[in-house]
């Protein structure tokens, strides 16, 4: 599946693989989970569940405090209702450009707030969850980043979470 | 959601919505309000469509031009991993610094606003 010119989807392991081995560096241990997840069915209607927004990307709102680039486990709250405009990007491992201008393409508030309106959900979290990502020790992610957004999730009475990686 | 179908399926999530876009656009493409409200509509409908753990369903948007051969679209603009907070503009770095006092150690930050959650 390491498909660049075609059209299926890139193979960004392999990708990532052979960059490190061109750079001499040890190949990186992608996470591998094998056992079987258990798919939890809806609580409620979609049109009646509140959905939480988490992204990693680096999304920030002006006033916060921004991200480093090297394992940063900690998470931003953002406003559902924040001003677009004050919303930042920063991050060490992908072209910033578009999500500069237009933050909906990492960090799909506005869509939401839509999918609320015409009812195709019922409400959304009081704050989205924003981090960093790119966080090379996954003990880290598990120990310290996951309970952090599992309090967060908690606190609001989330129904579901939509996960945007970058 | 995932632009990246390859690591979503190492990590075998409960469900996945694939969008086939380059990194940095998993949720659309920037200007493009209606796109994007479809995007995540389809890939919220998922929620309810999806039966089988591990699945990804590819969603049905196509970028509109090649972009898979342009090696900076595959693998963004990687820069040094700075350990203290990297900010868009200097802006906001001020606007921070005035309400947290310091950006480095981040010991006043409140718990909106940094990593003390």
């Amino acid at each position: 599946m390491n498909d660049t010119s075609g059209t299926g989807p890139v193979d960004y392991l392999e990708l990532t693989r052979a960059t490190y081995e061109r750079l001499g560096y040890d190949a990186y241990r992608w996470t591998h989970n094998t056992d079987p997840v258990p798919l939890a069915p809806l609580p409620r209607p979609l049109s009646e569940c509140r959905v939480a927004l988490i992204a990693s990307g680096g999304i920030y709102r002006v006033g916060q405090v921004a991200f480093t680039h090297k394992d940063d486990t900690s998470v931003r709250r953002i406003p559902t209702d924040v001003a677009i405009d004050e919303l930042r990007a920063g991050h060490f491992a992908y072209d910033l450009t578009d999500a500069r201008r237009d933050p909906n393409v990492v960090f799909p508030l506005e869509p939401l707030r839509r999918l609320v309106d015409d009812g195709t959900i019922g409400s959304l979290t009081s704050h989205a969850l924003t981090f960093m990502g790119g966080i090379y020790s996954q003990r880290r992610v598990v120990a310290e980043l996951i309970p952090r957004i599992e309090r967060a999730l908690d606190s609001m009475g989330a129904d579901i979470a939509l996960l945007v990686p970058v | 959601m995932t632009s990246a179908w390859s690591i979503t399926a190492a990590v075998n999530t409960p469900r996945a919505a694939f969008l086939d876009f380059p990194l940095g656009h998993t949720s659309g493409r920037p200007g493009r309000p209606d796109e994007q409200r479809e995007i995540i509509r389809d890939a919220l409908r998922l929620f309810e469509s999806a039966g089988q753990s591990g699945t990804i369903v590819p969603l049905d948007f196509d970028w509109g031009s090649p972009w898979k051969d342009d090696p900076t679209k595959l693998v963004g603009n990687a820069s040094a991993r700075l350990d203290t907070p990297q900010y868009q503009s200097d802006a906001d770095r001020r606007a921070a610094i005035e309400r947290h006092g310091t950006t480095a150690a981040c010991a006043a930050c409140d718990p909106e606003d940094g990593p003390r959650e």
